[in-house]
């Protein structure tokens, strides 16, 4: 079967960011951009499945501005086989990232598609249950654990209080959560092989979606500060402290 | 506007996320409720005592006992049928239920919301929490998730709903539920604890975590948490993680022991009322954040911390 990775290129996660003055946004020029962690997993675990057999392509897919390429990139580096960039300048919300992945599935019927959990940019965690819920297809969400087992993937999810194992038809839509694998390093040669791998630029039109947002962003501001805090000399000043707020 | 909440549940017990979400539903409008399980009447009584809760809809039947969202979302798009929003709680159930449901209804979910600014405006955290978006829906149904430690608990009695038992299409077909392994821990919930008492990767190893943090959080009745650092070395399981891709929690005082305090980490914590942190590096960012701040070697302070206790 084919794997379908869609990634998305981030501010990079050490990058401390920073809200514009006009309260617009957040301020992306010149700062450094990656892929986004979680898709790094997604790779990853794409190109395990390849590795043992229960795949035999990898497609890895982007949704973004032209540099989006250089994400894309990224993932043939690390062995994807081919990419398909859906380029536009526009901000593109989950769901109507879902819908082009939607149409990307309708041609290339992947067996299994594997997205991270969430954008450390939006923070949104939906665009995975979104295109399982387009397709009419199961989702495993929050993995640290994908097994294909024939026509089924047994999916063994991050929840809250612990682990739980779910049992999907294929295909089927998986999100990583940071568990899963532990993403490689693409080698300088494969660096070098994946500028010549195919990366075919599309935009939301050809598959004929809307990507006009639904949310309205009003505002975007600083979250209030913490008022500056006070250090003690010792255990004992601690302690007084701890029983002043009545906590101990 | 007549919202529908999703209730969380463990067929026996309404879990708390769902009185906090109860609070945020109920800035929109009356509040109905979904209890959706196999076996989970008794869930649905104690659910009807809500207070503010107009009307409780139960779904019982074995397609629902895990609340499989690929089951359970087609029930509640009938039931937005008569609903203006859907709101569940941003846990790992509600965020893997609502945004299945938000596509079927072809609307864009609003994530995490931090408050209700007006019918259709709402904030959230983006980027780590590092800056609050003030967000408006044009779309004409809404689905949200609610970020249960920026909202007050509703009150579980004084409410007198009606129950009603409803029917869906059950089983999809789609997934089955195959086991899970819950951690078991005596100590209070991390995302509900009063007080924290968290470690990171200055812990060595499990033995020391254990030999150091525990008796500090049982003295103080505290919850455990870790960083991601000290999860990933596996000195704690996935779960007690708190930070941007583990838990959120905002208790009256969290307790910071050997974390440095990266943007990921702080995500999880900075709305906490009362931040304490001690570790020997006095440029760790963490101090920035901490209203008390203790520079001392963690296997000294934190022994005798909790001998002086």
């Amino acid at each position: 079967m084919k794997i379908l990775v869609p990634v998305k290129r981030v501010i990079d996660y050490n990058v401390k960011p920073r809200v514009k003055a006009d309260g617009t946004g957040v301020d992306l020029a010149n700062v450094k951009m990656s892929m986004n962690p979680f898709d790094e997993i997604a790779v990853e675990e794409a190109l395990r499945l390849k590795e043992a057999g229960s795949a035999e392509e990898v497609i890895a897919v982007s949704v973004g501005p032209a540099k989006a390429a250089e994400t894309l990139r990224t993932a043939l580096a690390m062995g994807a086989d081919r990419a398909i960039l859906v380029e536009t300048d526009e901000t593109v919300e989950p769901l109507a990232v879902a819908k082009i992945l939607k149409a990307i599935m309708a041609e290339e019927n992947p067996g299994l598609v594997v997205l991270g959990k969430q954008a450390i940019d939006d923070d949104s965690n939906q665009t995975g249950q979104m295109l399982a819920a387009l397709t009419g297809r199961p989702q495993g969400t929050f993995a640290s654990k994908v097994v294909v087992e024939g026509e089924a993937v047994a999916v063994t999810r991050e929840v809250d209080g612990g682990l739980e194992t779910v049992k999907l038809t294929l295909p089927a839509i998986v999100t990583t959560d940071l568990r899963l694998n532990e993403p490689r390093y693409a080698s300088l040669p494969n660096i070098m092989k994946a500028k010549k791998k195919p990366l075919d630029t599309k935009t939301p039109a050809d598959y004929g979606v809307d990507i006009a947002p639904r949310l309205k962003t009003l505002k975007v501001a600083e979250p209030p500060m913490r008022s500056a805090g006070i250090k003690v000399p010792d255990v004992d000043t601690l302690v007084a402290k701890l029983k002043e707020m009545g906590v101990a | 506007m007549k919202t529908l909440v999703w209730v969380e549940h463990d067929n026996a017990v309404v879990k708390d996320a769902t009185l906090h979400t109860v609070t945020a539903a109920a800035k929109l409008g009356e509040v109905h409720l979904l209890v959706a399980g196999a076996g989970c009447a008794a869930v649905a009584e104690a659910a009807a005592k809500i207070a503010g809760v107009a009307k409780v809809h139960l779904a019982d039947d074995a397609a629902y006992g895990h609340a499989l969202a690929e089951n359970v979302a087609p029930l509640i798009v009938d039931l937005m049928g008569h609903h203006d929003a859907f709101l569940a709680p941003a846990t790992t159930t509600g965020k893997n239920l609502a945004p299945r449901v938000a596509a079927l209804l072809d609307v864009m979910q609003v994530s995490d919301i931090l408050s209700v600014e007006g019918e259709k405006t709402f904030t959230r955290p983006i980027y780590a929490g590092n800056a609050i978006a003030t967000v408006e829906s044009t779309d004409a149904k809404l689905v949200i998730t609610v970020r249960t430690t920026a909202f007050e608990k509703a009150a579980c009695e004084g409410g007198s709903a009606a129950v009603e038992a409803i029917s869906g299409g059950g089983d999809a077909g789609l997934s089955s539920f195959v086991g899970a392994e819950i951690a078991t821990s005596e100590r209070p919930e991390l995302t509900s604890a009063k007080i924290i008492v968290s470690g990171g990767r200055a812990l060595k190893d499990a033995e020391t975590f254990e030999a150091t943090i525990l008796p500090l959080a049982d003295k103080l009745g505290a919850a455990v948490g870790a960083s991601r650092a000290a999860v990933d070395a596996g000195y704690v399981p996935n779960d007690y993680q708190v930070g941007q891709t583990g838990k959120i929690v905002a208790p009256e005082v969290y307790i910071a022991i050997g974390i440095s305090g990266a943007i990921q980490h702080l995500a999880g914590m900075k709305d906490s009322k009362t931040i304490i942190a001690i570790n020997k590096d006095e440029d760790a960012p963490i101090f920035q954040v901490a209203d008390i701040g203790l520079v001392a070697d963690l296997y000294n302070a934190v022994p005798e911390l909790t001998g002086k206790l």
